[in-house]
């Protein structure tokens, strides 16, 4: 049994966690901005098997909105043994491209609102001084590529704020992890030429996840052949990667 | 991303072309743009459907799979109310820890709910329990252009015994709930004996179906003469005590679909020999888990994969009582001197449960099923199955079916026609036009 938050509960990667460890009886407090996907999943989770679950309403770009949230949560649980940040969009390249507001706006959902809960979030961990934090960023933040560098800025940034707050929160027993997967076919992903051997579903990568945040993983590539596919992306020279349109 | 669904015997080769639906508020979205673009489209669950009944004649299917959540759960009555695309191993793996089973399971725990109802399917139990229609309590029906009906056997009962076996042209299931049956153990006890021919099936069977909740016989479908109609009987019980736990056990998977079918002549030969060898020739209980009990095939992933790039056809028929130990020697003749065959095929007698459907497939009876490699040689040897089955009255199983002509389709169905009258227009599968046009 663990007491749980996940931000971005209707997420397809979020929801197939949730539901392992709804199997394992733990007690979760939902977030997500449309209420009645929120309910949705949670009869889902009750009946596999969830003790208590509580829902929350949220826009997470509505920073004003965080503080309550938190104090809710920590009501509700009393401790959080793990706080998942899985809510995100995928920007559209394009279109950032030719509007600075959407840009900032896509930057908002992908970035910043995630940076804003974690640096609330660490706190309440220093307090209790166990759990862990995992936050859902994307092998897109290991590169700039031309395709979704919105996006990929945003994730790099959570990714960096990620390792540092590790450092911080390391020294009191608390543990940030990383998760990067590549790939996965959900509603988010849905219409996009992905080239499908290298596509894993919401579920496989869910039990990795799991398994990482048992095991304290860092940083978690999930499936694992992306650590190896983005240590190569890493690795081509600028002048090179300049003139691929990844 | 944009999927590829194929049938399960992935013959005839059409791929699909998926829509996918997340949240059941998307669903009357998702058909009206797939049907602004497309004009006709169908309902597709996990792709467990042999032939073309799963496949839209636009091949244009709305995929139903992710809508996989349960909506509420009674284990004081047993009853699980599901959105359409939970699969019935999902269901399964909530249920037995609870002391409840599925009231009737298909061979695979991979179809989904909606897909068991569309296709009424049936087990090893249908001598006691019936179809999978036979539990359903009620679903949400969402036909094109109306708002969502809940059906049950006293509201829009027409509709519903429509649905039940209605192969998914009625209208999309959103959801359904179900009655499960208690169990005491996740165990199963087995009694399996090997049989010399086919009058010993009927004989074990005639003695033995009565006693048992499950029973079924697999048959050595290339043995000739004297040999003819051998096989091993197998029955059993849920175990009176034991564990309630889910054990799921590691999966293997044949990751891709090679050039050609691995199944041939001669590995089935020496598979089917090996298999009937292995089993006791004496009446032996054993005590297994559900899962090799039940679904001895979904240990392989992908299993369908094996009959290489031109896939495979199953043949299942359903022969009445009177004329069935007379047809079944002649189909096993028929088969055994084609020298065409499979590792599976499975022989069943029917009860005389009577589903609610309209088109289900069981009737009292014996049911035969075997898969084919996909091949030239097969027209001639299913126009002469089909010819034994048309004179001996029995019909074939639309959910397995890829050749069955129109006019045996009708003549086996006469309720096709009240079927036909309810279809949602804007549904049609490659199977429906081929059999009613």
């Amino acid at each position: 049994m663990k007491r749980i938050l996940i931000v971005g509960a209707t997420s397809a990667i979020a929801a197939a966690c949730a539901r392992i460890w709804a199997a394992q009886g733990s007690e979760f407090v939902l977030v997500a901005r449309n209420h009645q996907k929120l309910e949705q999943t949670a009869a889902d989770l009750r009946a596999r098997g969830a003790k208590e679950i509580t829902l929350f309403s949220m826009d997470a770009t509505d920073f004003a909105a965080h503080p309550a949230m938190i104090e809710h949560c920590v009501a509700t649980l009393r401790q959080i043994d793990i706080a998942l940040i899985a809510h995100g969009t995928l920007p559209d390249q394009k279109a950032c491209e030719g509007d600075a507001e959407l840009a900032l706006q896509e930057l908002a959902n992908n970035g910043t609102s995630v940076i804003a809960l974690m640096t609330r979030l660490a706190n309440q961990f220093e307090t209790q001084r166990c759990g862990t934090l995992a936050v859902i960023s994307s092998v897109a933040g290991d590169r700039g590529r031309p395709s979704n560098y919105l996006y990929g800025t945003a994730k790099a940034a959570v990714s960096t704020f990620c390792e540092g707050l590790r450092a911080r929160l390391f020294k009191v027993g608390v543990h940030v992890m990383d998760i990067k997967p590549g790939f996965v076919a959900t509603p988010m992903t849905q219409g996009l030429p992905l080239p499908a051997a290298l596509v894993s579903s919401a579920e496989n990568v869910a039990k990795l996840i799991v398994r990482g945040v048992e095991r304290k993983t860092d940083t978690l590539y999930a499936p694992r052949f992306w650590a190896l596919i983005m240590l190569i992306i890493r690795h081509v020279p600028q002048f090179v990667f300049k003139r691929l349109s990844l | 991303m944009t999927r590829q669904l194929h049938s399960w015997g992935r013959f005839p080769y059409a791929p699909q072309t998926a829509h996918g639906c997340s949240w059941a508020g998307e669903v009357t979205g998702v058909i009206d743009s797939v049907v602004a673009e497309n004009g006709l489209t169908l309902p597709y669950g996990n792709g467990r459907s042999y032939g073309d009944s799963c496949l839209a004649s636009s091949d244009q299917v709305v995929n139903m799979r992710s809508l996989d959540r349960f909506i509420q759960v009674d284990w004081q009555q047993g009853r699980v109310l599901a959105e359409a695309g939970v699969t019935l191993s999902e269901i399964l793996s909530i249920a037995i820890p609870k002391g409840w089973f599925l009231s009737v399971t298909p061979g695979t725990q991979f179809a989904t709910l909606g897909g068991a109802i569309a296709n009424d399917v049936h087990g090893k139990n249908h001598h006691r329990r019936g179809t999978f229609g036979n539990h359903v309590l009620r679903f949400g029906l969402q036909r094109h252009g109306c708002p969502l009906l809940n059906c049950s056997g006293t509201e829009n009962a027409e509709l519903f015994a429509a649905t039940i076996g209605g192969l998914g042209l009625t209208g999309v299931i959103t959801w359904a709930e179900i009655q499960l049956m208690p169990i005491h153990s996740n165990q199963i006890e087995s009694t399996v004996v090997r049989f010399a021919n086919l009058a010993e099936f009927f004989s074990l069977s005639a003695e033995l179906d009565q006693q048992h909740e499950y029973s079924v016989a697999w048959i050595d479908c290339l043995a000739k003469a004297s040999q003819s109609g051998r096989g091993v009987f197998i029955v059993g019980d849920h175990a009176p005590y034991g564990s309630l736990e889910v054990n799921e056990r590691s999966k293997l998977s044949v990751p891709l679909v090679p050039p050609m079918s691995l199944i041939n002549n001669f590995t089935l030969r020496g598979f089917n020999s090996a298999y009937w060898r292995a089993h006791p020739a004496e009446r032996t209980r054993q005590r297994s888990s559900y899962e090799p009990f039940f679904y001895p095939l979904d240990r392989l992933l992908h299993w369908n994969r094996i009959y290489g790039r031109r896939g495979f056809q199953q043949y299942q028929c359903v022969i009445p009582d009177a004329a069935a130990e007379v047809a079944m020697a002649e189909l096993l003749s028929a088969i055994a001197n084609s020298g065409q065959g499979s590792f599976l095929a499975v022989l069943k007698r029917c009860g005389d449960a009577v589903s609610p459907g309209l088109l289900s497939f069981p009737l009292p009876g014996t049911s035969l099923a075997l898969d084919f490699p996909q091949s030239n040689n097969l027209e001639p040897l299913f126009v002469r199955l089909d010819a034994i089955v048309r004179a001996a009255g029995g019909r074939l199983y639309p959910a397995k079916d890829a050749h069955m002509t129109g006019s045996d389709f009708r003549q086996a169905y006469p309720a096709w026609e009240a079927l036909e009258a309810l279809r949602d227009p804007i549904l049609m599968s490659r199977f429906w036009k081929r059999v009613t046009s």
